[in-house]
This record gives structure tokens, sequence and C-alpha cells, in this order.
């Protein structure tokens, strides 16, 4: 049996699974961007800066290569919602996008000679791509629980109605949870990398402070955000494509679907243990459960906004123009051409993890930045 | 749409295309150089080659890094600039980029870390594939990409969806081997194998006129020297087939690429020629004000046949009975036979009239190849900008020569004679570096303009393809990018400069 014996509704939850699971593996990897905000708080001298740097620097490009996969997947799996939200939502995409390159050459350029910009504004690069960058990722994910304000036209074309092209996601209040949710979340993963990637006692000592500070905000700020939505109307659609408020819509979706509520529960409850066995045991393997710990959060709040007969991006003006993922996806072909493409995925984590394994197996050292021959950022 | 809209959507995914298109060439090709280099170290153990390798590694990082940022812009380009585009061809143009990501860039960028981390980490035999598999990678990358483009310029493999309105992909075979994909794969890879051969000896020529790093230089020369005439030559008859492609597929691109208005058999092609700047395609003036032609070899170029018709742009546009060329009037009918048909298709489904339905969906299939048409105000709006196809193709034909020439001539003295003795060929080795640029991006004019005003080919002029926003919106993000990217060159480029400068021995790389 093969993927052409499935029907489109199947490939169309299978590859929002795929998303979801993308969308996770995204907000895992951006420790990297949490560790960019840290770099000052953990260190004490310019090498020990230049340790975080090269520990998170060596990792850069994989959270870049996930936002470009998860950019094409949506673009050919969901195409109306690539149109509908990019083209929309213009000015909060070319932010994010801005806070993006920005960040691929500040580790290449920061400390060569002659580099034009000095090393305070690559650093500051990095800050603006771990801080807002983060941020408005959080914010514009929270549309799909906000919803945005757009109408699709018998061509599918798009017409955004609101002249913030996107900036207005900032005005509402409810949408900065999950941006500052992202942030804190980032900096906790962060510092669990550094805990597990650098071989350094005092840097080590001021991440295990970092986390217990950072744990409060984003405790706060997730549970609040979980709260919201576990509590407001949601966007339903039956089986006819007819899209209707329901309330506790979230809620429900989590009754509804147990396996998405347990894959919840477990994500959050190991993101607490590897916090919990960090910083009371001050064991430096936790990345690991806090990594499957997120990836298995992201992908369940995905999940439960994308399946379940649920309108994952809400047209607020015009709620029959919301997009779910019936009237969004690619045709059947296309999902089960890509659907043979995504067995790939096992075998592209195997060798991430197999290279990850062989570079990391010796921990950044002092020694290691300071050698003649290493190649630093 | 509002007025200046589509110019400006225009100006800004150009603007991010040739930035981009800066810095890619020389990771196509510096990938494989320095993959060769890491080859002969591993092969020797000789620790000169461990050192040549690290300095041409360092300047492939901070190339790098800046082709992933302005990537990572075009990809979401489509979605921002061009959101009707995105649903009328994300069945099929989506699914090349999502392979890209899977197959290819992740490849690039796992083994980019062990390339400049894992030297001291990883054994040399691991090392040394992780060296190739991001050569590998990203002309991998290359590849997909350059599908999606070339199904743009040919669109294949694909039938019109009226309940969805956009075209669904029924052959991924048919778009993943479609001729002008192939083509504009190999010759895209293979000008950047030549720019990163140039880059190469370019630098190593600086060198030996400095009289420092001679022996780094010289057998640096010659690898990117051999690198280079291989690929070159690969370059001329990639060239061959991308321009018999355009003819079968594109003929007014190859008649705006040629100046040419009147269509002739036994065509010859301009070896060098001023355009005339009063010719319009209405008025009756020469062309050119000067012209050199070779004789017959635009028809065997084009159509690999000396005597072979080659339409000109007015055969094109006003149709041509004799060579059965239909008019472009012709087909901005039937495109809007193509446009009402699908109106009246959705009306039947909403009023569930189905013999309207058949009806329309037999005119629509009928009139379907010519649905673009249907967008197009006056016929004279299919022809693309003239001057900037003609000239932009005839320095890329150049300059392709010029760098044939040059890689049998730096790798005949390098490895015959005393390089060092010859400083002429040395400082037009360096001079050649901005050349090989300038040829490279003319080829993307060459192929980009030369398209217009189809978003995809005769399918979806540009002005239907575009983002419904206000103009000021793409204004001022063309000048934030404008701005920001030409501060990342200039910062890339005085890191490289001083780079270069430190030379083979230092330790910054």
């Amino acid at each position: 049996m093969g993927f052409g014996t499935l029907e489109l509704l199947t490939l169309q939850q299978y590859w929002w699974m795929i998303i979801s699971l993308l969308g996770g593996l995204f907000v895992f990897i951006m420790f990297v961007q949490g560790g960019q905000t840290l770099m000052d708080k953990l260190s004490d001298s310019e090498i020990e800066k230049t340790m975080l740097i090269n520990s998170i620097g060596r990792k850069w490009e994989l959270g870049f290569t996930t936002l470009v996969l998860f950019g094409g997947a949506l673009f050919a799996a969901f195409p109306l919602f690539y149109a509908t939200s990019f083209g929309g939502a213009y000015w909060v995409w070319l932010a994010i996008l801005f806070c993006f390159i920005i960040q691929a050459v500040s580790y290449e350029f920061r400390t060569k000679p002659n580099n034009f910009l000095g090393q305070k504004t690559y650093e500051m690069f990095l800050k603006i791509n771990g801080n807002i960058g983060t941020f408005l990722l959080g914010v514009a994910i929270s549309t799909f629980f906000s919803g945005s304000e757009f109408i699709v036209d018998s061509n599918n074309f798009v017409d955004w109605q609101n002249p913030l092209r996107g900036l207005e996601s900032l005005l509402n209040p409810y949408n900065y949870l999950l941006g500052f949710a992202l942030v804190y979340l980032a900096k906790i993963s962060g510092a669990l990398y550094f805990i597990n990637n650098i071989d350094h006692h005092e840097i080590r000592q001021r991440a295990v402070l970092s986390i217990k500070t950072n744990m409060i905000f984003f405790l706060l700020s997730f549970l609040s955000f979980m709260t919201w939505i576990l509590i407001k109307d949601g966007y339903a659609v039956d089986s006819e494509g007819f899209v209707s408020i329901e309330r506790f819509k979230y809620f429900q979706n989590f009754i509804d679907m147990p396996i998405v509520l347990v894959m919840f529960l477990i994500g959050v409850a190991m993101v607490i243990i590897a916090v919990f066995v960090t910083v009371i045991f001050r064991k430096t393997c936790c990345i690991k459960t806090g990594g499957i710990g997120i990836v298995l959060t992201v992908m369940a709040v995905l999940l439960n906004v994308g399946l379940n007969n649920t309108a994952y991006y809400p047209s607020t003006v015009d709620l029959q123009s919301s997009l779910t993922i019936v009237n969004s996806s690619g045709s059947h072909y296309t999902l089960i051409t890509m659907s043979y493409v995504s067995l790939m995925v096992p075998f592209v984590l195997a060798y991430i993890t197999y290279a990850w394994y062989s570079m990391d197996k010796v921990k950044i050292t002092k020694e290691e930045i300071q050698s003649p021959d290493s190649h630093n950022y | 749409m509002e007025e200046h809209l589509v110019d400006w959507s225009r100006a800004q995914f150009a603007l991010t295309a040739m930035y981009h298109w800066i810095f890619v060439p020389l990771t196509l090709g510096l990938g494989f150089i320095v993959a060769i280099m890491e080859s002969i170290y591993v092969k020797t153990n000789d620790e000169f080659w461990k050192k040549t390798t690290k300095f041409w590694m360092g300047l492939f990082a901070i190339n790098f890094a800046i082709g992933v940022a302005t990537g990572i812009i075009m990809e979401f380009e489509f979605g921002t600039n061009w959101a009707n585009y995105s649903w009328f061809v994300g069945d099929i143009f989506g699914a090349p980029l999502a392979v890209e990501g899977i197959l290819a860039f992740f490849m690039e960028s796992t083994f980019f870390a062990v390339m400049f981390f894992g030297w001291d980490k990883v054994s040399k035999g691991f090392h040394l594939l992780s060296t190739w598999l991001v050569a590998v990678g990203s002309n991998l990358s290359a590849l997909w990409i350059l599908v999606a483009n070339g199904w743009m310029q040919y669109p294949v493999g694909m039938t019109f969806n009226p309940d969805t309105v956009r075209n669904e992909m029924n052959n991924f075979w048919d778009v993943l081997f479609s001729p002008v994909a192939v083509s504009k794969f190999l010759h895209t890879i293979a000008s950047g194998y030549v720019l990163a051969s140039l880059f190469v000896i370019g630098i190593s020529s600086w060198y030996l006129l400095k009289k420092r790093d001679i022996l780094f230089a010289k057998r640096s020369i010659i690898i990117g020297s051999t690198f280079g005439l291989i690929t070159s030559l690969f370059l001329i008859l990639s060239g061959d087939e991308s321009a018999h492609q355009v003819a079968l597929k594109q003929p007014m691109k190859l008649a705006a690429m040629e100046g040419l208005y009147e269509g002739t058999t036994d065509a010859g092609i301009v070896a060098m020629g001023i355009l005339n700047p009063k010719k319009t395609i209405s008025n009756d003036e020469e062309p050119f004000l000067l012209e050199v032609t070779a004789p017959y070899a635009l028809s065997l170029l084009g159509y690999h046949d000396i005597h072979a018709f080659v339409p000109g742009i007015k055969d094109l546009v006003y149709g041509n009975v004799e060579q059965g060329i239909i008019s472009t009037q012709e087909k901005m009918q039937k495109g809007k036979l193509a446009v009402q048909a699908l109106e009246n298709y959705k009306e039947a489904k909403k009023a569930k009239n189905e013999d309207q339905l058949l009806q329309s969906k037999a005119v629509l299939d009928e009139n379907m190849k010519y649905f673009g048409y249907g967008h197009i105000k006056k016929v004279e709006d299919v022809v693309p900008p003239v001057a900037i196809s003609f000239y932009s193709f005839h320095i890329m034909v150049a300059l392709g020569s010029w760098f044939t020439l040059l890689f049998t001539m730096v790798l005949f003295f390098a490895t015959k004679r005393d390089i060092l003795k010859y400083p002429l060929l040395l400082k037009a080795a360096l001079w050649s570096i901005p050349l090989g640029y300038i040829a490279s991006e003319a080829g993307w004019v060459v192929a980009e303009v030369g398209r217009q005003p189809w978003a995809i080919q005769d399918l979806m002029p540009v002005g239907i393809a575009a983002t419904k926003i206000a103009t000021t919106n793409v204004m001022i993000s063309f000048f934030i990018f404008a701005t920001l990217f030409t501060v990342l060159l200039i910062a890339e480029v005085k890191i490289m400069t001083k780079q270069i400068g430190l030379g083979s021995e230092s330790k910054e790389h």
C-alpha cells in the first residue's frame, strides 16, 4: 500500500502533521535564538562570549534550514495559506525575514578583521534576531487562534482588509502571550544547550540561574496563552466547508483527540522535568529531554488548531474565507508525490543526529576556542 | 492593481535575485574546488594542501552566509509580493522548493558545520565526505530551484482545475525532466563553476603579481584553470542547448535576444551590434546602427539547421500565416474566451447548471493554452525589453568565450612556462573576476527580462501575479532591502579583500 491509495483528506491530515512536526522542530532549534539573547548574561569575558557564540553558531544553519523547509512545505502542501498569510500579513513576515537575514551573516562576519560594521553591531543583530524575530514568530503563529482580516475571492486571490498589513496583530494583546512564551522558551532551551555543549563551570552556573528566572516568565506567558485558547471561541468547519464559531473549540479538540492531549501533557512534563533535573541535580544532558518535550508540545498545539474540523487560519471579517486544511491544500497528486519525498525525512534526521553527535562528543572548551588552528565565529 | 505596483514588485524581486546571484555561483563552484583540494590533501597527507584548502574554505564561508541570507528572502517573496501567483502555481512550484529543503539544503547546512569545525573532531575521511556533501548539496539546491524556474519558463506536467482556479501537477517527472529545466540547470551550475574558477585564478594571480604565497598561488591556479577549462567547455555546450530550448519554447525571447524584428530563413547571428534606439515594432527604422553578423549561425543555434526559419518580433506579434504563426491578437481573443469561460464555469457551478458547466469547461480547455493572453491589454505588451535582452545576451556570450580562452592560456603558461613572467596574463586573470560576475548576472537578465511580461509563460502575466497591496508598502520594503543588501555586500567585500590580503599563511581563516 502506498500513498496513492490514501484519500485526499488523509493526505491533508498527514501533511498538517508534518507541518506541525516541522513547527515543533523549528521551535526546538530556536535554542540558537535563545542562546543569542543570553550571550552577555552568561559570559564574563570576551573569550567566554566567543565560546557561547561558537557553540550556537555551529547550529544556526539548522534553524535557518528548518524555516526554509517550513516555508517550502507550506507553499506546496497548503499554498492558499502561503498566499494569504505572506501576501496579506506583509509587514510581519518581512520583519521576521529582516531579523533572520541579519542573523545569517553575523556569525561569520562578527570577528573577521575589517568587518566594516564592527563586532558590536553583529552582536546586536544576533540579539535582534533572538528577541524580536522569535517574538514576532510567536505573534504570527498566535493569529492561528486570534484570526486575521482577509477575504478570499472566487479566484482564491486574497484581499487583506487592514492597511497595517499584519502589524495589526500587534494590537491584539492576546497575541503577545505566545510571542513572550516563545522568547522565554528559547532562552531556556538555549541555556540547556549551553550547559550540554560547553565544558565551562562558570558558564554552566550562570546558565542554571538564567533558567530559573526565565522559567517563571515562560510559565506565566505560556499558561496564560493556554488558558486563553482553551476558554476562547474557536472556528469550527462542517463537512460542507461551512465555518462557524464554536465555544471552547480548542478545549474540545483536546478532548476529541486524546492522543494530541497526551502528547501535549507529556511534552510539557518533559520540559518541566528537563528544567527541574538541570536546576536541582545539575545534570548536563537535559537539552535532549527538553528538546523532545518542546517538539511534542508545539506539535500538539498545531495539531489542535489544524485537525478535528477546525479552521486553522480564521478570517475575522469573512468567516467563510477562513482557511482549513481542506480548502487551502495542494492537489491530491501533489500531496501524494510530496508524501513519498517525506519518507526521506527520517534519513535526514539520522544524518543530522550523526553529524551532531560526531561534532559534540567533545565539548567546547576555552582551550579549543583559543587554539590558533580553530575556525572561530 | 494599483499603478506602478507591478513595476515595484518586479524591481524588488529583481533586486533580491540579482543580489542573491552575486553569492550563489561562487558557492556552487568553489565548493567543488575546495573538495578537490581537500581530496589531494587526504591522498598526499601534505599539510600544504590542508592549508590551501582552509584558505579557500574560509572565503567560501564568508560568501555562503550572505548567499543563504538573500536566498530565504527569495523563497518568501513569492508569498509576500506574488501572492496570486503563489496560489495559481503553488501546487507545482511549491513541491520543488519543499524537496529542495528536505533533500538538499539540510545536507548542505548539516555538513557545512562539520566542514568548518570538524577538522580535529571527526576522521579525515568523514571530513572529506562532508566537504563533498556540502558541494553536492549546494548544487542539488540549485537543481530544485531551477526546476521550479524552468517550469515558469515552460509550464508542463499539469492541468488547470477550474474548481480551485489553479494549475495542478499531474506528472512530477515531466516537471523534473522538462528539457528547459534540465538545460537551465546545467547551464546555470556551469556558469557557477566558471565564475569560481575565475575567482581562484584571479586571486592567485594577484598573489603572483605581488610575488607572495607563490607556491600556494601556482598550485591553486593549476586547479582553478583546469576546472575552469573543463567547465567552460561544458558551459558552451549547455548554452547551445539552452538557446535551442529558448528557440523552441520561447521564440519571443530569442527574437529579443537577437534584436530580430523580421523573421527570416538562413538567419545570421549578430556577433557585435549597436541597436537603433529609435526602432520600435511599429516603425520601419533599421534595427541596428551597426552590426557584424555571422551568417546562418542563428538558425543553427536555435534550430540546429542552418536554413531554419527564425521568427522575428513582428512575426510573433502580428502573425505569419506562411510559417503557421498565429498573431498575438488571435491569442488574446482565445485568452479572453478562456477567462470568460472560467467565469461562466463558476456561475454555472453556483447555479448547479450542469449543461452550462460542461460547455464552459469545454471552451476553457480548448483555449487554456492562451489563458494568460486574456489579461494582456495590447499586442505590443508581449514584447520584452529588446535592448536589455540583446545587450545582456551578447555580453554573456562574449565574456563566456573570453573565459574559455583565458583558462586555456593560464593553464598552458602555469604548466608549461613560468607564469610569473607573464604579468599581463596575470592582470587579465585578476580583472576577469568582475567580468565573471557581469557575465553571470547578464545570463539571468536574459532569462528573466527576456520572458516578460510573463510570470508563467503564456499563462499568467506579472500584472495578475502580484499581491494586491498599496504600492507604498512595496516601495518602502524595496528601499529597506536595497539598503540592507548593499550594506551587507560592502561588509562582505571588505572582509573578503582583507582575508585575501592576509594570505594563505594567516590563522584568520
